[in-house]
Parts: structure tokens; sequence; C-alpha cells
């Protein structure tokens, strides 16, 4: 694609990464996400940040949205008569902004609620395949939001200027994440940023991935192709792998993402456990992710982080009442939650998980 | 007419003054090249017959020998070179085949030298192995895609993980068999990998008794010629491997000649004493892929499906699509031996024409299991003239899961590269059943050199993944961007999967 370098090769970025998640699913302001990834400003440079929001299309909550950016004005006709091929639009319409001068020039935003009519048996794979197709086949045109009742608000900024540009105060939502971004070159590609999103999944993600060539052709084997080039890319579909088609619980993907060291596995008493440790490790070595990384995955249900599995980034969790707080530093879950019950550092590779309550009754 | 000599290959240079006459060289070489004279109390060296295994060299206690190259002086000729020229005339004296040892020597390029690793800097920090875990735990066998865990008050593990080698280090000793290598080479590579945690493989050579208590880290082989396969020797391996086909000698058949047929390989072959003992080119019962399924097959019953079967090819031109119908027949693993790999005997001039280098043959095979969704299915061993760590890291990083080395580890052994090893006169003892020559190699020695060698190879990889900010083998395994080719041509590097060093991520 024409001027996206960030596009076409990887970007290792340094980050802050935050996530505020009300477990009993009640809405709370962006406003509040805001102040805690402002408060990490240091961590970024100005050249990208993003939020993802879960709960905010409660009128439109079984629909697809899709949020979309065009770097052109004949990507969006093309990618507007692919999705009516494949699906039912219920209603798009413009993402709300506000002019900020320091973010010109802008893409063009759009939303759209999909209906996935012929989506087939497994309409989650549909939606992914149509999602990537999109990506790979129609110049200029991005997804960078395709879940349910949820959606990633992201550019090139800081992330003051990001949450003003989107009216990032004006959404209420139970699950709020925050990427603030620290790239090693100078991507002008606002799909660059994160968090980055499949499905209802998304991921905000500070680190560099050593194993990434590994990781992303383990990936190529089910289906999931790396466009973007981008670690955090990686991450989300091995989440989107291991937890939605192979089953796993979080902890199991922590055990795979960040698995124990065989010394450690030894060391385990409990047999059928340790024959569980050792067989994640024989079938899912490639899935392994190594080097440093700190990263907090949300979907409509969970908000877990996740570390590296010797902690070579930063990785904070508090909880204080329905609230858990998982952030790269202390300061920026004290400027939101003065007097948490609870703050701790999470183990390299022991993940943490925020559960909505009302899930199981 | 007149008969051309041969001219030597390596002059014996003896300095006089230091020679003390103590004949230790006379009394070791096993091609008679020194020769002692009381009458003058002199020693002459016949260089015509020295080999250049720079045995005397290294035994003689004042070093008064040196062997030095000799080029055959003939007049300079860039498309006749004496090597060449040498050949035609000994073909002429003799209407046959000409016979060499070890691996291709011809100047084919090497891949492993046109490539360069990365490393850490800045954007993500190096990991010290000195400091931090760095693991080489390496498993060889099928992997399961999913891992289904039962929920009860405990989770329990659901999937049953087909049998696997469990390897400490990504490097086991390749096919070497009790007939092609002495007794005491073969203890002391099973010794050394019993003792690091990997494995050795006994070749088509059989077991014998004396090896039985380094069975456990045995891969046994089964080929052309089934020479001491059973029952007995079936169950005593940790894992089987069909051998279809061998780097250093693609397409034809194995020959060990009768005279190293000795009582004891005798035995251990189940072949009557001082026969040739000869391989088939083709396995008889293998004529296309459904034939080796049945082999396959017809292994794992016999074993209970109890260890991994694996099939060991040589890289051809079509290597990919044949190792994908071996995965496809059933194979836990499949070995593909490069043009560089070894071998105690074969044809000079198949040796160093047939075949393709295995850095290629290991990228194409591993795209190729990866485009058709089959890579778990197998570990892919990769095999052919691995000279140091670097090498070894450069193939797994290019998708290999372990390698097979065979003549580093002879060199640990001792060996010089004389590629005479089809004499059965290896002065180092390895290359021979000649008991005068076999009790030179200590077996306790070598197998603490051979270790030596795992342990050093070892510890550099770890450095080298360490400095790449990986703390697991298996994050480098199929991790190319890792890689970059320097001075390679676009095919080449497509063929790879690297980029061009220079390029980023």
């Amino acid at each position: 694609m024409d001027g996206t370098p960030d596009r076409d090769f990887r970007v290792p970025s340094g980050c802050g990464i935050t996530g505020i998640m009300n477990r009993r699913g009640r809405a709370f302001s962006g406003e509040v996400i805001l102040s805690s990834i402002c408060n990490m400003l240091e961590r970024g440079n100005g050249l990208g940040s993003g939020f993802a929001a879960y709960g905010i299309y409660p009128e439109l909550k079984d629909y697809w949205c899709f949020h979309i950016m065009y770097q052109k004005a004949p990507s969006k006709d093309h990618a507007e008569e692919y999705l009516k091929d494949r699906f039912r639009v219920v209603h798009h319409e413009p993402i709300p902004t506000k002019r900020v001068r320091s973010l010109e020039p802008v893409p063009v935003l759009w939303r759209y609620f999909l209906e996935a009519e012929d989506g087939g048996p497994d309409e989650e794979d549909f939606v992914i395949r149509s999602v990537m197709e999109i990506n790979r086949e129609v110049d200029g045109a991005f997804v960078f939001s395709s879940g349910k009742n949820m959606g990633i608000f992201k550019g090139v900024g800081d992330p003051d200027a990001i949450g003003e540009f989107y009216r990032i105060p004006e959404y209420r939502a139970y699950i709020w994440t925050a990427h603030n971004r620290f790239p090693t070159n100078s991507p002008g590609w606002w799909g660059g940023a994160h968090p980055f999103g499949i499905l209802d999944w998304s991921v905000v993600h500070n680190g560099e991935i050593s194993s990434y060539g590994t990781n992303r052709r383990y990936l190529e084997n089910f289906g999931y192709y790396c466009t973007l080039s981008t670690d955090t890319e990686v991450m989300a579909y091995l989440f989107d792998l291991l937890v939605r088609r192979h089953g796993l619980d979080f902890e199991t993907v922590g055990n795979v993402l960040a698995s124990p060291f065989w010394s450690q596995i030894e060391r385990v008493e409990d047999e059928g456990r340790r024959r569980l440790l050792k067989a994640l490790r024989i079938a899912y070595g490639p899935a392994l992710v190594n080097g440093p990384f700190a990263v907090i995955v949300a979907n409509s249900k969970y908000m877990v982080g996740l570390n590296d599995r010797i902690k070579l980034r930063p990785l904070v969790a508090a909880s204080k009442d329905d609230f858990l707080y998982i952030a790269s530093e202390e300061a920026a879950i004290r400027v939101v939650c003065e007097d948490p019950d609870d703050i701790w550092m999470p183990k390299a590779g022991e993940p943490t998980v925020g559960k909505l309550e009302d899930e199981d009754g | 007419m007149a008969k051309a000599k041969y001219r030597p290959e390596f002059i014996v240079q003896r300095d006089d003054e230091k020679c003390i006459r103590c004949q230790v060289c006379v009394r070791m070489c096993s091609n008679d090249v020194h020769t002692y004279y009381p009458e003058t109390d002199t020693v002459i060296s016949e260089s015509s017959r020295c080999v250049g295994c720079h045995f005397c060299e290294d035994l003689c206690p004042t070093g008064a020998i040196t062997i030095c190259r000799s080029e055959p002086q003939i007049k300079e000729n860039y498309h006749w070179s004496g090597t060449e020229v040498y050949n035609i005339i000994k073909q002429a004296d003799s209407g046959g085949v000409l016979l060499t040892g070890m691996g291709c020597d011809r100047p084919y390029k090497d891949y492993f030298g046109h490539m360069v690793l990365n490393a850490s800097q800045v954007t993500n920090p190096s990991i010290d192995p000195l400091r931090e875990p760095m693991e080489l735990k390496t498993f060889i066998g099928g992997k399961p895609e999913v891992v289904v865990i039962k929920k009860s008050s405990e989770p329990e593990l659901a999937t049953q993980i087909p049998p696997q080698l469990e390897l400490e280090t990504p490097i086991m000793f390749s096919a070497m068999s009790y007939g092609s290598i002495s007794l005491n080479a073969c203890k002391s590579l099973a010794k050394a990998a019993c003792d690091f945690g990997t494995c050795w493989n006994t070749g088509e050579g059989g077991l014998h008794r004396d090896l039985l208590p380094y069975a456990h880290r045995a891969i046994v082989q089964v080929a052309s010629g089934r020479f001491g396969v059973n029952k007995e020797y079936l169950d005593a391996g940790c894992a089987i491997e069909i051998k279809i086909g061998q780097g250093a000698k693609p397409g034809i058949g194995g020959h060990l000649p009768g005279e190293k047929v000795p009582e004891e390989v005798s035995r251990t072959r189940m072949i009557p004493e001082g026969t040739d003992a000869l391989s088939p080119a083709p396995h008889h019962d293998i004529y296309s892929i459904e034939d080796l399924k049945q082999l396959i097959f017809a292994l794992k019953e016999a074993t209970r499906y109890e260890k991994p079967v694996g099939v060991k090819i040589a890289a051809v031109h079509n290597v990919a699509p044949i190792a994908s119908g071996i995965v496809r027949a059933g194979a836990d693993f499949v070995v593909i031996d490069g043009i560089r790999g070894g071998t105690g005997a074969a044809p000079t001039v198949i040796r160093n024409n047939v075949g393709i280098p295995i850095e290629l043959a290991i990228a194409v095979v591993d795209r190729r299991l990866r485009e058709e969704g089959i890579r778990n299915r197998a570990s892919i061993i990769a095999a052919g003239g691995f000279r140091s760590s670097a090498d070894v890291v450069k193939a797994i990083a290019l998708g290999a899961d372990a390698v097979y080395i065979g003549t580093a580890a002879l060199i640990a052994l001792g060996c010089h590269l004389c590629q005479k090893c089809y004499t059965g006169k290896c002065n180092w003892g390895i290359a021979t059943q000649d008991p005068y020559l076999t009790k030179r190699l200590n077996p306790e020695i070598g197998a603490r050199r051979a270790y030596n060698l795992l342990r050093a190879w070892s510890l550099e990889i770890k450095e080298m993944l360490g400095g790449m900010g990986i703390n697991a083998i298996e994050s480098l395994r199929g991790n190319r961007e890792q890689l970059r080719g320097v001075g390679l041509n676009e095919v080449e590097l497509e063929l790879l999967g690297i980029k061009h060093a220079g390029e980023a991520w």
C-alpha cells in the first residue's frame, strides 16, 4: 500500500498500556481511561495511541460493528461494495469526531453495523475471513474494529489528542483499554496504532516479539495471515486461536504464551499437572511468545493482563470494589483510583484475569 | 607403453635432527608409509602411500614429522585439474569406479556461510544465558494440533501426545553403522549421547550386545539390507528410522566389503563372516509411497505405537513433495540429508554430483509442510555437513527441529578427513575393524570428547539465542526473521524464505 511503510514492515515499539474493567458490567465514562493513559505520556512519543471500549453500542449490540478507515475516496466504494455482497448493512455512519489541528491530515473514518446473513455455521470465522480479505484486497481500506457492542478508536497522535478527536469521554463502557505508543520510526499510518482488534478481541501490547517469525508462520497453519506485520496482531490471533477455537482457558493460555520453564515444570508435584504442562509445551511450542511483552487483552466477557515468561516489561494490577485495573505503571492506576483495596505486580507468565460476573449467573 | 606413476597427494617431511628413531610412526601407520632400516639407522617415508590422516604427525614425540599437501605439478589448466587428470589415469588402470569416503568436498555454494543472524539492541533486551534460564529441550515426533483439557475438579489432559524423543539439545549423532565404524567409535558416540541426553543412531549395522546399555538412546535403523533387524532390535531402540537414502550417495545402496565383516560384525548384522554386506539401492519392498506407508505401520505395529518411526531421505530435487508424502504416509519424523552428508564409502562421482544443499532442502520442506498444514505431524531432522553451532542455529531458524552430526562427531574422535574410510585402514581407529587399529580409540576418552563437543555447541547456541532475545529453542524454530542473506540472489532468498541483510523486519 502506498505511503504506509509500517503496514509493510514490522515496527518495534515501546509503549504504555492500561485497562480498567467493571466486573459487574456497569458502564463508566471514557474520561477515566483518558486520565489513566494520559498519566503515562512519558511512555509514548506522540506517534500512536488508541482506546478499546466494551458495551458502547447497546442498541445495536446484536450486529457486527466494523470501524473502517479509508485513505482514499475510491477505497470506500470498493469496501462498501464488498460489505453489501457479504452482509446486510443495518446502519452506517461516520465515526463522530472533533477537529484536532495537531492530528491532521486524518483518514476517512466510518462505522458499519452488519448482519452476517450467509455467515454459515461458524459466523465468527466468516467475519474473520471477511476482515482479512478487506484488509488484504481492498487497497486503502482498513477494518480496525470488528466486534459486537464494542469499538476500537485509534490514530497517530498523543492519547489526549486522540481521545479528544474521537470524543472518548462521551462513551460509556464497562471495559476500557488504552495504549500509548513509542514506535522506533515515524509511521504515518493510523492503522498501525493500537489497540489491535479482531472480532470482539482487543489487544494493547507493550513489547517486541523475538519469536515473531515462528509465531506468524504457526498462525498461517490455521488461516491467520498477519497483514499488518505488527507484533500485536500476532498476539490477538494467538488469543483467538487458543481461546475461541481451541477452547483453552486463560490460565492455560498463559501457560502456552508464557510457558513455565522446564525446570519449573519438573518441580510440579502433581503428576497430572506436570503431564499437562509438558503436553502444552510439546504441542504449542510454536505459540510460545518469546521476548519482552506486557499485554492487556479484552473481549466482551474478560479483561486479562499477561507478562512474558521472565517479565521483561512492567505490568501492575489493582482492584477496588468491582473494578480491576491493569497498567504499565502504578501511576496510571493511582491517578484514577487513589486508594485501591489491593495492588500487586503480576508474576511472569501468570495471567491476571478479570471476568464479567453476571456471565454465569 | 610407459605407465604414469601416481603422484603423491602428500609429502612426508622428516626433520632428521629431531627424529630419535623411536619408530612409533613405523609401528603405527596402517598404510606402511614409514620403514626403519637398522643397517643405516634411518627411517624412510614413502610419501605416495600417505593418505594425509596426520596420525604419525600427531604421535611423533619430537615433532619431527610434517605432512604437507602436494599438488601434482602438471601444467596449469583451469578445466583439467590435477585431480581430474589423475582420476582418469587411475580409471584407465583399473577400469573401476572411484571410491571415496566422507562428504562432498566440491566448491558448491555454502549457504550457511551466506546467512547471518540477528541480535537484540535497545528495543528488546538480550538475555544472558549465564544468568537466566535458556532452554534447548527438543521433542522429536508428531505433535497434536489441539490439546484438549477435561474440566473436572482439576484440569486434566485429554489429548494423547504421540510418542516423542526428548532431547536436551537439538543435536543428535547421525547414522554410522557398526561395520562402517569400529565398535569403540560406536561406544564413544552412544555413551556421549546417553550422558548428554540426546540420541545416537545404529545405522544399518544392527545393535552389538556391548551397545545394549545405550540402547535407550539409540535410533535403530531399518535400511534396504535389513541387517541386524529383529524384534529385540526394534524393541531396544527409542525410535526407528527407515533409511531410504543418504546425502553422500542418493539413489545408490551400500557395500560393506567382506574384509570389514569379521566375527563380531557378522553376528551383529546376522550375515556370514567375510561376506560382503550389500544394501540394495531401493528397498525391494518399497517401490512407491504406499509401500513406505505399509512399512511405517508394520514397524509401528511391531513396537505397539510406543516409539516414533521416521524416514531418512537424501535431499534431491523433489525433496519437498517427497517429504510431504512421507509425512502423509505416517512418519513421525523426516530426516533430510544434504549433499555434504558423509559416508564410509561412496563412488566419488555420486558423492560429488548428486543431491542438493541441505539449507535449501530444509527451507523448502518446512515451507511445503506448512502450506499443506501438516508441519505439526512430523519433526524435521536435518543432516549433512554441520560444521559449527552456527550452522545448527541457522538450520533450526530455517525450520529444522533438530540436526544430525556425523562428520563433526568423528572429528571429535580424531578424524582428520582423509576420506579413506572405505579402505578399512583408519589409523585413528574409527573407520576400521582391525583390532590393532580400533584399540587406539579409547571409548571412555572418545565419549568425553564427543560429549564436550555437544556441550560446547549447546553453550554457543544458548549465547546466540540469548543475543536474539530468545530463551527457548522452540522460538527459533522456523523463525526466519532472525536470518538475513549476504550475497544471495533473489531466487535464493525466495527459496530460503529470508530477507537480504540490510532489510529491516
